[in-house]
């Protein structure tokens, strides 16, 4: 290895590191995940809770994605072709989540 | 060592490597697309809970008065309230939050070595990556608690209509509520905990080769950034399986 010295950056000129950013995206995850808990306590469970839990996941989502694994600084289009096919990953699950409502219906409504 | 190095210089042609779609290098593309792809196995996974917890009867009783049963879908705060060496005490969700936190927390490590790896800081790679694997390490320890829990049930079990008692929880059999509720539990977990523990092997991997120097040789430390893709859809996932298995 000792051929590679050459292409060594120079000792000394390591920057600084910027980790600002960072750190803040860590407390509001922290933060969102805190509230989470407090509603679980706090609030019964029903459609509004759930509503405020699946509100607050995506947020978490977000932070995570846009700015851990740095997708908010690429490409529109690299953007586009993540978020297009979860939007209809989304779209399957509320339409199985209601069929399984209508499976529960028709078997307690129907055959007893 | 020369012909390592010819074989690591970059291609400029356009068709020979060095035309980059979406501003994006190849590596990191095809990691993002890896990860979608995984994205909707663990969507297929949280679909079929949706779907299975919504053809099962709710409970609707009061909280307080909760007994395990087949009959209905479990409440997870009631299913999941144990805590190590603190034996019969009733804290919900409490294991699970200590899990979420260590997760999150190392997935700010694995972006801070991320971040030392565009500075060129190989020490600080090796330290935050350090980090990362005990996080990782710890998780799947954790994670491995609650499945021996899980699998070994509680001291009062299910009563059944006969009179005996189920304890515990297997692929046929689940003192909890339908069986349906532990295998999806088996399933969901069991898939996101053998995601952790490849990442904890990529990320011994990587962590060897910055020592090693590899990577400083190369010039850049775009397989932490790889590596740092794929550990942090394993957090977005477990963020995920939080809110649909133990929350709602």
């Amino acid at each position: 290895m000792a051929t590679h010295h050459d292409h060594d950056l120079p000792v000394g000129e390591i920057p600084k590191p910027q980790t600002k950013a960072i750190w803040k995206t860590f407390i509001i995850l922290v933060v969102v995940t805190a509230i989470e808990f407090a509603f679980a306590f706090a609030m019964d469970a029903g459609t509004a809770r759930n509503a405020i839990f699946i509100i607050l996941t995506i947020v978490k989502a977000f932070y995570i994605v846009a700015e851990f694994m740095h997708l908010k600084h690429e490409t529109k289009a690299l953007i586009w072709c993540i978020i297009l096919p979860m939007a209809l990953v989304a779209w399957l699950m509320v339409a199985l989540i209601s069929e399984g409502s209508y499976y529960f219906e028709s078997i307690t409504n129907y055959f007893n | 060592m020369s012909t390592s190095t010819t074989l690591e210089a970059p291609k400029k042609g356009t068709w020979d490597g060095g035309n980059e779609p979406l501003k994006a290098s190849y590596g990191k593309l095809m990691m993002w697309f890896f990860l979608l792809s995984d994205a909707f196995t663990f969507g297929a996974f949280l679909i079929v809970y949706g779907l299975s917890r919504h053809k099962h009867l709710p409970y609707t009783g009061e909280p307080e008065a909760f007994t395990f049963s087949t009959e209905y879908w479990p409440i997870p705060e009631k299913v999941f309230n144990a805590f190590p060496g603190l034996h019969g005490m009733d804290l919900p969700l409490a294991f699970v939050a200590l899990m979420t936190m260590i997760l999150i927390l190392s997935s700010v490590t694995m972006v801070l070595a991320v971040e030392a790896g565009h500075r060129m800081d190989k020490n600080d790679v090796q330290k935050w990556l350090l980090w990362t694997i005990l996080f990782g390490a710890t998780f799947l320890g954790c994670q491995a608690w609650e499945w021996a829990h899980f699998i070994s049930g509680t001291d009062e079990g299910m009563l059944l209509a006969d009179g005996t008692r189920v304890f515990g929880a297997n692929l046929t059999i689940n003192q909890y509520g339908p069986p349906l509720f532990a295998d999806l539990f088996f399933f969901i977990t069991g898939f996101h905990g053998t995601h952790v523990f490849s990442g904890v092997v990529l990320l011994i991997m990587i962590f060897i080769n910055t020592v090693n120097g590899v990577y400083h040789n190369r010039g850049h430390y775009e397989m932490v950034e790889k590596v740092g893709l794929y550990w942090h859809f394993v957090d977005l996932v477990w963020v995920f399986v939080f809110t649909f298995f133990y929350l709602i």
